[in-house]
């Protein structure tokens, strides 16, 4: 039997003063591999087209499409009708700015933190055209790739209890990014470089180790291995730091 | 109303667009970003399986080297490329993807020792050499003569697009993103910045600038089923085309890529077959050896996708609710190889399609991928037409594509065209001032503001999804893979009526903020003009060259159709005004076999008939 699907989506727009506010429900029968990206441009074809919401690659690569789905943050167009139940609800990201309805300003957010943690290879050396490329081993190149695979979804960030408590904490998206630098011998940073970016309360000493981060990650990244690493070498830095004949 | 001076815009965030920012960030000036979404987001990140660079490291590239890339692209173009252009393409891109190294992208390098690898189905040794461990390695792709495409397991794309935009933040690029610039500011001689609708909070402002770029990449969503992202609408190319003076290349030249899974269209990577993975029939059995003994699987892009359609069009097809489809096995590349180097298709196909790779077949077709066609630019990027305008990447022309891109080779040419674009820039921006006349800024807003008030208020009857769906059918049925002066010339009229029709939509919401039926009405009237750009010329184009295939007229006519397609459009015409040149004026390759595809050629040399 074909089921009606109930999706009650909330909806705000802050460019319209007549706007509050609210959650509205949308009917929709369900089809044939149904998804989220499916379901929501029908409504908006259908029903509603001012309904705001963001879709970029649709192929779940880009992270643009992260919201709260039945209450947990999750990207919308790898997420099938058929895994849920009839009554759907779908709600923006927390942690972001609202753009309106679905749709919530992340590019501001991941700027400031690649900002915040100096997202980039951190070199002395000139890039010499006439070169030959550095080596690297394939297990080194293949240990970074598997953290870069990060997207910037924000999901981790929505699902975490610090960054719900405070503004200026990292997140593990950027704890992650962190450890990916670590990694790769091609950033020349020092610990004490990184201890001054991430040893703090908005950095690694903030997690509490709830771990909602890793449970929501779409792409799967380790999380937790990497909280714990850089939460152990930074740790140990600190701990030098105290004892100076450790230096 | 806000007015945002910069010494460059880049219009477009994606490898290409921040490439050339950087480039100019990093001399001095100040470079400014838009874009529809955040930076990273940009369908840059989408390319999954390589970017080529003639590094010959690995042992199945030995011997590779930038003439044997030029060669491959000048083939796989179809002899429609500009060949200075590609040329200074393939003598850069090793510079390119090394500079990439550098600024972080982690590429899988070459493993010394025994291996095996697949070829056809078929298993095979071979031998990395010590001397080269580390080094860049490479996988192989279509209608290339070496192993040449560079990876990050199948994350190619977003690997290289996160490294950049890293160092688009050291250097202090500006981005701007959730924007779209809805037209360009100009005196029909010099262009002077855009004007930009905020898709944050639908207000509109000017952006001023010595010189500005256009980097917005393709236009397949004009196409229902298309591999592209939902924003790969071609803004870009209309606003350079609504300026009346700048043209468009080659806009008939439609890449269509032959595995787009079915349903949804979102495409699996060429590494699939460049690794070793087949295409099945309906029987389960190989057939692009049969059609392509030499190349099989990997002939080039066009190629593949017209024998799968040959192929289906014997009935061979796998019937599915979805229409006929093709299968490609990757079952014996084993699990080790799929859940590492192509781990993005495992997903792919575990998360959209349900099915196990490791274990099934994915059933695929060809899917609109790529546009050749764009800006037309000289070898500088500079756009014709207009003076302080440029573009680079698929948005552009440049023209190293032709008439059928090499899979792999578009990644490089974002980095490379960025390098060698964003460098002419530097120097125009060094040796050039402007000023700004605010007449023409002014009137220039005040024309989209008026589009605006009239979308909300105005006596349009169209609604905006409706007329967009008409649009994407006339292109799906009649301006496909085979095409024909029937099916062309009925395309060209429906499209145009389609055109008025988009000139009269009327919104059913109120329009407020970042309204998204406010920004595809905005859109869509430019959309349909790319549309008949594309039918029109390829109703014009009676031959047959690389992705375009006329049944009725299958040869390629290098005797009268070695020229580039430039389609200009003057403000209230219902069709483009084409003009041609020709496709090359230095010619290191004088046109010949491609070696693949089959196809019958008229030289130059044969007299009229």
């Amino acid at each position: 039997m074909v089921r009606k699907l109930i999706f009650s989506i909330f909806r705000y727009n802050p460019a319209d003063p007549s706007s509050r506010p609210q959650t509205k429900k949308y009917k929709l029968e369900e089809t044939e591999n149904l998804n989220l990206f499916v379901a929501l441009n029908k409504i908006r074809e259908e029903q509603d087209p001012s309904l705001q919401f963001d879709f970029c690659c649709r192929a779940g690569i880009c992270g643009a499409c992260a919201m709260v789905i039945n209450g947990r943050p999750g990207l919308a167009c790898h997420t099938k009708a058929k895994d849920l139940p009839a009554d759907i609800s779908l709600m923006p990201l927390p942690g972001f700015k609202l753009v309106g309805d679905l749709s919530v300003d992340t590019g501001t957010w991941f700027r400031s933190m690649n900002e915040k943690v100096e997202s980039w290879v951190h070199t002395d050396k000139k890039f010499d055209p006439q070169a030959e490329e550095e080596r690297m081993g394939n297990d080194v190149a293949e240990k970074i790739y598997e953290l870069e695979r990060c997207i910037e979804c924000g999901c981790c960030v929505s699902a975490c209890a610090t960054a719900q408590m405070r503004d200026d904490f990292l997140g593990a998206v950027a704890l992650n990014r962190i450890a990916r630098f670590i990694i790769d011998p091609r950033d020349k940073r020092q610990e004490k470089e990184y201890f001054e970016v991430v040893g703090t309360d908005q950095g690694i000493f903030g997690c509490m180790g709830l771990l909602g981060c890793e449970d929501v990650c779409p792409k799967h990244l380790p999380l937790q291995d990497q909280l714990a690493f850089v939460r152990r070498r930074m740790g140990i830095h600190a701990l030098k730091r105290i004892l100076p004949w450790k230096n | 109303m806000q007015i945002i001076y910069s010494d460059l815009l880049c219009i477009g965030s994606g490898l290409a667009g921040e490439r050339v920012a950087i480039e100019a960030a990093q001399a001095g000036f100040d470079a400014v970003c838009l874009s529809l979404v955040p930076p990273r987001r940009s369908h840059s990140s989408a390319a999954q399986g390589g970017m080529q660079a003639a590094l010959g490291n690995c042992i199945k590239g030995e011997g590779d080297c930038p003439d044997v890339h030029f060669l491959d692209t000048v083939k796989g173009s179809d002899w429609g490329c500009d060949q200075e252009v590609a040329r200074m393409f393939a003598d850069n891109a090793p510079v390119a993807i090394r500079q990439m190294a550098y600024w972080g992208v982690p590429w899988n390098t070459v493993v010394p020792g025994q291996s095996c690898y697949y070829k056809g189905g078929e298993k095979l040794e071979k031998e990395e050499k010590a001397d080269c461990k580390g080094l860049i390695t490479a996988r192989d792709f279509g209608g290339t003569a070496k192993w040449r495409a560079c990876y990050c397991s199948d994350g190619t794309g977003h690997a290289m697009l996160y490294a950049l935009d890293n160092v688009a933040v050291q250097s202090g690029v500006k981005v701007h993103d959730r924007t779209e610039a809805i037209s360009l500011i100009h005196d029909n001689e010099k262009c002077m910045g855009a004007v930009v609708r905020c898709l944050k909070t639908g207000e509109l402002r000017a952006y001023l600038a010595k010189a500005t770029l256009i980097a917005t990449g393709g236009f397949g969503r004009i196409y229902r089923a298309s591999t592209n992202a939902i924003i790969n609408e071609g803004g870009g190319l209309v606003i350079a085309l609504d300026t009346g003076v700048v043209p468009l290349g080659n806009m008939e030249a439609v890449q269509f890529h032959p595995t787009g899974i079915v349903p949804t269209d979102i495409l699996v990577t060429e590494g699939c077959r460049g690794d070793g993975g087949t295409l099945l029939d309906v029987n389960q059995e190989r057939f692009m050896h049969v059609y392509e003994p030499e190349k099989a699987e990997l002939a080039s892009r066009d190629v593949v996708s017209r024998r799968m359609t040959e192929h289906i069009r014997k009935d061979l097809g796998v019937k599915s609710p979805y229409g006929d489809h093709l299968w490609m096995d990757i079952r014996h590349l084993g699990e080790k190889h799929i859940t590492t180097k192509l781990r993005e298709v495992y997903e792919i196909c575990k998360n959209f399609l349900g099915i196990d790779p490791i274990h099934e077949l994915i059933p695929v077709r060809p899917t609109q991928h790529y546009s050749m066609g764009g800006v037309r630019t000289n070898k500088d990027g500079a756009a014709y037409g207009l003076k302080g305008l440029f573009s680079a990447g698929e948005a552009a022309c440049w023209d190293m594509h032709g008439f059928n891109r090499l899979g792999g080779n578009s990644l490089a040419e974002t980095v490379v065209a960025g390098m060698i674009v964003g460098e002419k820039i530097v120097e125009f921006l060094k040796e050039n001032e402007t000023g700004f006349d605010t007449g023409v800024v002014g009137s220039g807003l005040k024309k989209q503001q008026e589009r605006i008030e009239k979308l909300i208020s105005g006596e349009g009857k169209e609604e905006v999804y409706a007329v967009r769906d008409a649009m994407q059918d006339v292109l799906m049925d009649y301006v496909g893979i085979f095409r024909n002066e029937q099916d062309l010339s009925l395309a060209v009229d429906k499209l145009k009526e389609i055109h008025e029709r988009a000139n009269n939509i009327k919104l059913k919401s109120n329009g407020l903020g970042a309204n998204p039926e406010m920004a595809m009405a905005l859109r869509l009237p430019g959309m349909v003009r790319l549309a008949l750009c594309v039918a029109y010329g390829a109703l014009e184009r009676k031959e047959s060259r690389g992705s375009h295939a006329r049944e009725d007229y299958p040869e390629r006519n290098d005797r009268d159709w070695l020229v580039r397609t430039l389609a200009y459009w003057k403000e209230g015409s219902e069709l483009p005004e084409l003009k041609y040149e020709p496709a090359t004026t230095i010619v290191e390759i004088p046109p010949g076999d491609r070696g693949y595809g089959g196809g019958k050629i008229i030289s130059a040399e044969t007299k009229e008939a």
